[in-house]
C-alpha cells in the first residue's frame, strides 16, 4: 500500500464514522431524517449548499473544462454567482412557506402550491429521472479519482463499490445530518487544496498567474476568449441563464433549503456565497497550467487534467490529499441525491396512490429505497460509455423545466394553474428529451437564422416552450379540463398528519 | 411583494413599501455580467493577472457580493428576523 492510498483511506473512515456518529441524540422520524428538523443555522446550510455546488463536476470538469475548452469554462464562475442573487428574493419565500405547511420534499412545494399531488409525482419523476445521471456522474468522478491517486493500485470499480457502500450506510442511518458532518470535513479539504494548487501550480511553473496567462495565449491566441461561433457570447449569455435559473430546481438542493432555522440564513448565505464560490477560479487556474505541462488529453480525458498535473508535481502522500478532496467532492452531493431520490419517491410517488401509509412507514420505506437507487445507479455507471455527459446535460435542462412552475407560485397573486404547471412542465420535457435524444440543435432546425441565435443553448428554447404552454393553459378555467374524470370534488387535504 | 401584516414600528407603510423596493437592485448583477459579455470578449488588458473576459465575471462575483449586502442591510424583512 503506497502512501496516497493510506491518505485516501484514511478520510473514508473519517467520512463515515463522522456521517453514522450524526445521528447520534436524535429521534429519527421523517421530518429528522430529510430535514433535521429545520434546526440548521446559517454555517450548516451554507456549507451543505456548497457541498452540493462543489461535486466532483466541479472538481474535475472545472479543471478540464479549462483545459480543453479555455474561455467557455468561465461560465462556471459566472452562473453560481447570479444563482446565488436569485435566491436572495426566492429562498425566503420557498422556506417560510415549506414551514407553515411543515412541506419535506420539492415535490411537496408543488403539489401543495398547486393543490395538486398528481403535480407533485409528475414533478417527483422529472426530479429523479434528471438524478440518476447526476449521481451516476459523480460514481465516476469517485472511480477516475481513487483509481488515479492509487497510481492504479485501486481499479475504479473497486473504488466505486467501496464509496457507495460508505455512502449508502450512513445515509440510511443518519439521513441529512450524515451528510452536513461530511460536508464540514469537505468543504476545509477543498478550499485548502483548490487555493493551494491554484496558486502553487501557476508560480511553480510560469512564475506567476499572468505569465501563464500569457503563454497559453501565446501558444494558442484566442483560446482565453469565447469563440465567433459555437460556445460564443450568445452561447455564454444563455448557458448562465439556464444554468443559474435550474441551480435551486435540484430536488437535493431545494429540499436542503428546508433544513434551515430561519429566512435570515439565506439572506445571509446570498451575501457570502458569491465571494466563497471564487474557489473555482483556482481550480480554472489548475487547468490553465496544466494546458503546456501535461499535453495531448483529448476529448473526455480533459477531465484528468487536475489529477495528472499533481501526480507530475507532487510526493505519492500530497497526491492523496488530492485524491481524499475529490472523493468527499462526490460523497458529499451524491448522499445528498440518495436520500433525496429515496424521499421523493416514497413520500412524494408511493404515499399519493396510498393515501393511508403511516408516516413512519413511509420513512422505513425511503430509507430501504436507498440502496435500491444506489444499485440502479451502480448498473448505469458500470454499462454507460460516453452518453454520460450527454444525460447530464439533458438532467440540467429537464429540471429547469421546473423554473416556471415555481416562480409563478410564488406571486400573491396566483394565476397559473395547477393544469398550466403540469403542461408547460410536460411541454418542457418532451422538448428537452427530442432535442438531446436526436442530437438536433437549433442550428439544423432552423438553417437560416443568424449564428448568434443557433449559438443558444437549447435548454432555453425548451424553457420558452414551456413558459408559452403554461401560460396558454392557465388562460382556460379550471373547470374546462375537469371531463377528464376528475370529480368536482373539494381541494384534497394535503397536510402532514 | 408577498406577506401584507408585516407591521414595523419604526416604519410607515409607505417607507416599508419603499424599502422593499431595494430588492430591485438584485436585477442589477444579470444586466451588468452577462450585458457586459459582448464587450468584454478579449484578452487584453490583464487585470489581477487576469485575462479581461475572466476578471470581467470575478469583478461581477464581487459585486454581486457587495449588491447583495446592501438589500441585506436595508431590506425591513431582514432587519425585521435580525432584531428578534
Amino acid at each position: 500500500m503506497n502512501a496516497a492510498l493510506a491518505v485516501i483511506g484514511v478520510f473514508l473512515l473519517l467520512a463515515f464514522y463522522l456521517g453514522v456518529r450524526a445521528r447520534q441524540g436524535k429521534d429519527m422520524n421523517l421530518e429528522q431524517w430529510t430535514v433535521a428538523g429545520r434546526g440548521f443555522g446559517a454555517i450548516f446550510v451554507f456549507l451543505l449548499m456548497a457541498g452540493e455546488i462543489y461535486t466532483t463536476f466541479t472538481f474535475l470538469g472545472g479543471s478540464g473544462w479549462a483545459y480543453g475548452k479555455g474561455g467557455p469554462a468561465f461560465y462556471i464562475i459566472a452562473y453560481g454567482c447570479l444563482a446565488y442573487a436569485l435566491s436572495y428574493w426566492m429562498l425566503p419565500k420557498v422556506w417560510k412557506y415549506a414551514k407553515e405547511h411543515r412541506l419535506m420534499s420539492q415535490s411537496d412545494f408543488f403539489a401543495h402550491k398547486y393543490k395538486s399531488p398528481m403535480l407533485g409525482v409528475l414533478v417527483s419523476l422529472v426530479g429523479v429521472v434528471a438524478l440518476i445521471p447526476y449521481l451516476v456522474l459523480q460514481l465516476k468522478g469517485l472511480g477516475i479519482i481513487v483509481s488515479e491517486a492509487s497510481y492504479g493500485k485501486i481499479s475504479p470499480a473497486a473504488a466505486i463499490w467501496l464509496g457507495v457502500l460508505a455512502v449508502t450506510v450512513y445515509v440510511m442511518i443518519s439521513g441529512i445530518h450524515g451528510s452536513a458532518w461530511t460536508a464540514v470535513v469537505k468543504d476545509f479539504m477543498i478550499l485548502a487544496v483548490a487555493v493551494f494548487l491554484g496558486i502553487y501550480l501557476p508560480v511553480h511553473y510560469y512564475g506567476g498567474i499572468r505569465p501563464m496567462f500569457e503563454a497559453v495565449e501565446k501558444a494558442n491566441p484566442g483560446f482565453l476568449t469565447l469563440p465567433d461561433q459555437g460556445m460564443s457570447v450568445s452561447w455564454f449569455i444563455s448557458t448562465v441563464l439556464l444554468t443559474a435559473l435550474g441551480f435551486y430546481m435540484w430536488p437535493h438542493t431545494f429540499g436542503s433549503v428546508y433544513s434551515a432555522k430561519g429566512a435570515n440564513v439565506f439572506r445571509k448565505n446570498a451575501v457570502l456565497l458569491p465571494i466563497y464560490q471564487l474557489v473555482l477560479l483556482f481550480v480554472l487556474f489548475v487547468g490553465f497550467a496544466a494546458i503546456l505541462q501535461v499535453p495531448g488529453l483529448q476529448g473526455s480525458d480533459a477531465d484528468l487534467a487536475l489529477l495528472r498535473l499533481s501526480i507530475a508535481t507532487f510526493d505519492p502522500w500530497f497526491v492523496g490529499v488530492i485524491g481524499a478532496a475529490g472523493l468527499l467532492t462526490a460523497m458529499v452531493p451524491g448522499s445528498m441525491i440518495l436520500m433525496t431520490s429515496a424521499t421523493l419517491l416514497a413520500k412524494n410517488v408511493y404515499q399519493v396512490f396510498s393515501p393511508s401509509t403511516t408516516e413512519e412507514r413511509v420513512r422505513k420505506l425511503a430509507v430501504y429505497l436507498v440502496p435500491v437507487i444506489a444499485l440502479v445507479s451502480l448498473y448505469f455507471t458500470f454499462r454507460g460509455g460516453e452518453t454520460i455527459v450527454a444525460l447530464l446535460l439533458m438532467g440540467y435542462n429537464l429540471v429547469t423545466q421546473l423554473f416556471p412552475a415555481l416562480f409563478f407560485s410564488l406571486f400573491k397573486n396566483q394565476f397559473v394553474t395547477k393544469y398550466g404547471a403540469a403542461a408547460g412542465i410536460v411541454a418542457g420535457v418532451a422538448t428537452v428529451a427530442y432535442i438531446t435524444l436526436s442530437g438536433t440543435g437549433i442550428g439544423t432546425l432552423f438553417p437560416g437564422l443568424p449564428q448568434a441565435v443557433k449559438d443558444l443553448n437549447v435548454g432555453i428554447v425548451a424553457l420558452a416552450v414551456n413558459l408559452v404552454v403554461t401560460l396558454a393553459v392557465s388562460a382556460f378555467p379550471p373547470k374546462f379540463f375537469r371531463f377528464t374524470g376528475e370529480k368536482n370534488s373539494p381541494d384534497v387535504n394535503l397536510d402532514v398528519k | 411583494m408577498e406577506d401584507g401584516q408585516g407591521v414595523y414600528v419604526h416604519l410607515k407603510p409607505g417607507e416599508e413599501m419603499r424599502m422593499k423596493g431595494i430588492r430591485w437592485l438584485i436585477v442589477v448583477p444579470f444586466l451588468g455580467m452577462l450585458g457586459g459579455i459582448p464587450f468584454a470578449n478579449r484578452v487584453k488588458p490583464y487585470v489581477l493577472g487576469m485575462p479581461f473576459l475572466l476578471f470581467w465575471v470575478v469583478l461581477w462575483v464581487v459585486l454581486t457580493s457587495l449588491i447583495l449586502w446592501v438589500v441585506y442591510r436595508f431590506d425591513p424583512e431582514a432587519r425585521e428576523e435580525e432584531g428578534k
